[in-house]
């Protein structure tokens, strides 16, 4: 495939990899963590926690990405924290490229996990307590393998998701070529420069088939380990 | 090991205030659904955090709101029989029984084979919950909580979600479980059959309070207390001894007044079992009748005579130390004239006793 590509082509396709990889690893302990609070602890603020990880899904991703500039940039009150104490820079980083694509995926990968974990039914929970098993191995030993095809799900949506991952991006990061460039992001500038079709057609197939095997793949191993889970 | 609760819990629209003492044994907490039983063992076990109790078992304080002492239900090693099973689906029934041995201290409780045998399991082990049979997930599911090496057990209506053949399969695990283990065991029931059958001491629950508490044979045979049961489902229980299988098919048991006979039971001479005789299923005569079908006519004196509001009325008998209930009209108790002292014949057919109203006595 290294001789399909352009260079160019070829590291706009492995950080948009990178960086979708690491938002969803970075961002499936909180996706879950988040998912369990929602789905089974009441308390203050809830709607509000509801309709901040929802965010994202319904605003303009520019504004995402303008809002992540403003607060994560280097001069915005989380950036100046993470520059400061951790050495940490996000902005026009590909680093920043990963936090904008995991925002932007979040809603899905907790939606998923969420509509799982309201399926396991809190009495097998209850049951595992009388048996003498603490709130946290609870969680390890009864909830978390019945929700696991939901993670699986969650997890390959949020993957897709940040793959295609351009408006806040873009707004965030900027489009700089082996820095901050993505797949989407090269695509875009390829159908700006005159002859740049062809290039852009070749992306546009390798989108398409990561994209599809994901999609596949997601629902082969969710349907196996459901199989496993409910042992037919 | 004896468990002691006093508990009050206030719902909307309800509620519970209830005091009882669970010896060693089983004792079944009887009530209408919604008089609050399932309320008391969530509680016991924990699961819900009740407005004032004090809950004492083996010795170890569970709770006590007075001390602001709440043990958390994983640390209360209670082992809890839910009425659904409750098995985990993404184990296998190996998995499922030891899951309590994972928090349990090491080498503690009953072996795994042991109670596989007790429950007849064994086959079962590599199997997932989902292939297992209503009466199969009834038997493991009580397996898993004994494993888990309790202090006592809770069982909330282990057999009503199974059909009668399958609680005539469970119930003599249960005997067995109650027989051999020695651990209290808390009993939620609605049905008259399985309190008679199973039950040691017997608590009635009416409307979040308890409304009678004692040793099941004596409430059992109480007139007062027979309407809590319904006066169909009214009966005493019986200990009685096999003295032998005759060849007719029928089996002759040593009767508290003389020998009575019941179709065949299949056990061994000498085996004690526990007969639950209906009062509806009992007549009186004065005289010892002659020229019926009936086989079982055994010498009784009136105890007491309880007129019901209706047509009926309850009689108390005694046969020897034991004591029976029949149930017949008012205008036969005046008929015949029945006061307290009064030497009569009580009159049961062999084929009145339903083979799931006799149960192992071994423990008793």
């Amino acid at each position: 495939m290294t001789d399909w590509l352009t260079p160019d082509e070829w590291r706009a396709f492995a950080l948009s990899l990178r960086v979708s990889l690491v938002a969803t690893a970075v961002s499936l302990p909180f996706g879950i963590f988040v998912a369990y609070a929602l789905a089974r602890w009441q308390f203050r603020g809830r709607q509000v926690l509801n309709g901040l990880v929802h965010l994202p899904l319904v605003l303009p991703p520019v504004v995402t990405g303008y809002l992540l500039l403003l607060t994560f940039g280097r001069n915005g009150w989380a950036g100046q924290f993470l520059e400061q104490w951790f050495g940490v820079v996000l902005a026009f980083r590909w680093t920043g490229a990963a936090l904008a694509a995991g925002v932007m995926a979040f809603p899905l990968m907790v939606s998923a996990i969420r509509l799982a974990m309201e399926a396991v039914d809190p009495k097998l929970e209850a049951a595992a307590r009388s048996l003498g098993a603490s709130p946290v191995w609870v969680f390890v030993t009864v909830t978390l393998p019945l929700i696991l095809p939901g993670i699986i799900a969650g997890t390959v949506l949020a993957f897709a998701r940040a793959m295609g991952e351009f408006g806040a991006t873009i707004t965030f990061v900027s489009n700089i070529p082996g820095q901050t460039q993505t797949l989407p992001s090269a695509i875009h500038v390829f159908l700006q420069i005159p002859g740049g079709d062809a290039a852009a057609f070749r992306l546009v197939i390798v989108a398409i088939v990561v994209a599809c095997s994901a999609l596949v793949l997601s629902e082969w191993v969710s349907r196996a380990v459901a199989r496993r889970i409910r042992g037919t | 090991m004896t468990l002691s609760v006093t508990l009050r819990h206030a719902f909307a629209g309800f509620a519970l205030d209830v005091a009882f003492d669970a010896p060693p044994g089983l004792t079944a907490l009887f009530g209408r659904s919604g008089s609050g039983k399932t309320t008391i063992v969530n509680a016991v076990a924990g699961l819900l955090r009740p407005d004032h109790a004090r809950i004492v078992a083996d010795g170890v304080v569970l709770a006590d709101t007075g001390a602001r002492l709440h043990l958390p239900p994983h640390r209360r090693r209670i082992g809890y029989v839910f009425q659904e099973g409750r098995l985990f689906p993404h184990l296998t029934v190996r998995q499922n029984l030891l899951y309590g041995r994972w928090f349990a201290p090491p080498a503690t409780g009953p072996d795994l084979s042991h109670i596989t045998d007790l429950l007849g399991i064994g086959a079962l082990l590599e199997r997932r919950p989902s292939a297992l049979s209503g009466g199969e997930k009834a038997r493991v599911a009580l397996g898993r909580a004994i494993l888990s090496n309790p202090r006592l057990l809770l069982m909330d209506e282990p057999l009503a979600s199974l059909d009668e053949a399958r609680k005539a399969e469970i119930l003599p695990y249960l005997e067995r479980l109650r027989d051999e283990t020695r651990l209290p065991i808390l009993y939620v029931s609605h049905s008259a059959a399985e309190v008679a059958r199973l039950a040691n001491t017997l608590v009635l629950i009416e409307a979040g309070r308890v409304i009678r508490a004692g040793p099941a044979a004596q409430l059992l045979s109480d007139p007062a207390t027979a309407s809590a049961f319904g006066l169909r489902d009214a009966g005493a229980v019986l200990t009685l001894r096999i003295e032998a299988q005759e060849g007719d098919g029928l089996t002759r048991l040593a009767g508290p007044t003389g020998p009575m006979w019941l179709p065949r039971v299949d056990a061994p001479p000498g085996t004690p079992l526990r007969v639950r005789i209906l009062a509806q299923d009992v007549m009186l005569a004065l005289t010892r009748p002659v020229g019926v079908s009936a086989l079982n006519i055994l010498p009784a004196t009136v105890r007491q005579v309880r007129i019901g509001d209706g047509p009926g009325a309850l009689v108390q008998l005694a046969l020897g130390d034991a004591l029976i209930l029949a149930r017949i009209t008012r205008r036969s108790a005046e008929t015949l004239n029945l006061t307290p002292g009064l030497a009569v014949h009580a009159v049961i057919k062999a084929v009145s006793v339903a083979p799931q109203d006799i149960g192992d006595a071994s423990g008793d």
